[in-house]
């Protein structure tokens, strides 16, 4: 299991209150686990401070309304942590 | 300040938009439909108000920080404490201060004072998107122009 994923699932379990056992790279934030819209964004602000990165949500949301891409694509956590590594390396390529 | 019409904010005292703080100050009326019922006979500025206040506070820093293109509103509370009564007629400072600025959200720590105590802190979220209509962005506009600003340094 990555470390990303590792950090993530700590931060969904303290701040919406999920059992770490529930929360899988497989999972749906939303679906599966029961978060809403307003916990998701206490999770983005502590992903935001935890990596030093600043989660682009609005252009997801944005790109989702436009069909140009999944919910899947940001909201499984699989899918989630890769894009936050991807955020992470952009930083750090800076 | 017409608390029933929930403009709250007299005068920005003080607007450090590149550090993200901001300090405003409202003289409470002595009079209002709000002070009528909360409570007869002992006239006290509701908690909520005072949390809308330092929402408005803070609210007004961001939408400065978007340069007016971007609406604000209050998105949740994360932690709020009322410490202190408010009378008619008091003066009240707040000071909000943006510790985080995510993607279509921020973060404020906030504290409302009156007669140098504090009253009242709380640190909000603050959620920021498009204008709904290009009717309510006009308006903000021109409020803002009505609001005394801190002299140019």
């Amino acid at each position: 299991m990555s470390s990303t994923f590792d950090t993530v699932a700590q931060v969904i379990s303290e701040t919406s209150d999920v059992p770490l056992e529930n929360i899988k790279p497989d999972a749906h934030a939303i679906d599966d686990l029961g978060i809403d819209s307003l916990d998701f964004l206490d999770i983005v602000f502590a992903l935001d401070k935890k990596f030093g990165i600043k989660i682009p949500l609005e252009q997801w949301t944005q790109e989702i309304n436009q069909g140009k891409a999944s919910v899947q694509d940001y909201f499984v956590l699989k899918n989630l942590c890769a894009r936050i590594d991807e955020l992470v390396a952009a930083k750090n390529a800076k | 300040m017409r608390l029933e019409y929930f403009d709250l904010i007299d005068k920005v005292d003080e607007l450090d938009l590149e550090g993200s703080k901001i300090k405003i100050s409202s003289r409470l009326p002595d009079r209002s439909p709000v002070f009528d019922g909360h409570f007869p006979n002992f006239p006290i500025l509701p908690g909520v108000m005072m949390l809308e206040m330092m929402n408005h506070a803070a609210g007004y820093l961001l939408y400065r920080r978007f340069m007016g293109e971007r609406f604000v509103f209050l998105g949740g509370v994360k932690r709020a404490k009322f410490r202190r009564m408010v009378r008619p007629g008091d003066t009240v400072e707040v000071r909000a201060h943006l510790t985080h600025e995510g993607s279509g959200f921020s973060i404020a720590e906030t504290t409302l004072t009156s007669g140098g105590a504090t009253a009242a802190d709380a640190e909000i979220i603050l959620i920021s998107q498009e204008f709904p209509n290009p009717e309510i962005k006009a308006a903000l506009a021109r409020h803002s122009e009505t609001l005394t600003q801190p002299a140019e340094a």
